[in-house]
């Protein structure tokens, strides 16, 4: 493997540790539950791309064929993560925020977590 | 009749590329497995996809990823600032309710995807009608300019892809 393709792993690899670390300190520093939610989503992105990145170039630069099994896992990610987040959020919502904390949503109907939908939403 | 063997097209065709990036190679063999796939799931699944998403313009949908990758950068460096410098007490945290224009449950869908992947805003919850978007911001000095950014860099390009 070239120096080249070594320096460039390097920078990929620290820029993840970085960025992984950085999410797992907001985690202690943050004081209520949505703010740490922030986190998380941060560590899935940069931290986990650097090192998807950092594998890439390693698989090219040792065997000539680019590998496409991190841009599945770069999919895979990019659908499970927010839904996570939105679960999370959701039962935030659900057990600890009342309606009246919220600011009002834009339509005549309320927020989901307190109010049922009219029959004909979208996605019924 | 070609409807009816491949219900959704674009399903098939991910299911399959899908399948190549799982063998991570290409051989006839699996051209000829991952296009069985392809046709089966979709049909074996047509019960759970009432409708297709009609998809206007195909070329938009790379340059969204595009942009919604170099936010996700620039975005990542913003909130990495907020967490190392800004103090405990400093940090503004907003709820933003973002009124949508975009009807199809899938760009919805899209669109709140994208909103927690971006850091510094995670979406939280829809209007029971599916009218408005509820999104938590963890530091904004204006949030009136975090909601126009939804609107204009996401929500407008969005309602290009999905009419």
């Amino acid at each position: 493997m070239s120096i080249v393709a070594e320096i460039l792993v390097s920078v990929a690899l620290i820029v993840s540790g970085v960025f992984g670390f950085v999410g797992s300190y907001g985690l202690v520093k943050l004081k209520n539950t949505l703010q740490r939610l922030h986190a998380p989503t941060k560590a899935t992105t940069l931290g986990v791309g650097g090192v998807l990145i950092a594998s890439m170039i390693f698989f090219f630069a040792k065997t000539g064929q680019i590998s496409v099994h991190e841009l599945l896992i770069t999919l895979f990610l990019f659908l499970t993560a927010p839904i996570t987040a939105n679960f999370i959020a959701k039962t935030y919502l659900a057990r600890n925020v009342r309606r009246n904390d919220l600011p009002e949503s834009a339509g005549d109907f309320g927020w989901s977590v307190y109010e049922d939908p009219p029959d004909e939403s979208p996605g019924r | 009749m070609l409807t009816r063997l491949i219900p959704h097209p674009i399903l098939s065709l991910t299911l399959t590329l899908v399948w190549f990036g799982l063998v991570n190679t290409f051989t006839l063999g699996n051209l000829i497995l991952g296009t069985a796939f392809g046709l089966a799931i979709p049909i074996l699944t047509a019960a759970y996809w009432p409708d297709r998403p009609a998809i206007a313009r195909p070329l938009k949908i790379a340059e969204y990823m595009l942009i919604v990758l170099w936010d996700i950068v620039v975005a990542n460096v913003q909130v990495a600032m907020i967490i190392l410098f800004k103090r405990e007490r400093e940090i503004q945290s907003h709820w933003i309710p973002v009124p949508l224009e975009l009807t199809s449950a899938e760009a919805i869908t899209v669109l709140a995807g994208t909103i927690t992947m971006t850091p510094g805003t995670v979406s939280a919850t829809l209007a029971a009608d599916c009218g408005s978007i509820l999104v938590h911001c963890l530091h904004a000095d204006d949030p009136e300019s975090v909601l126009q950014d939804i609107k204009t860099r996401y929500e407008r390009r969005l309602l290009e892809i999905f009419p």
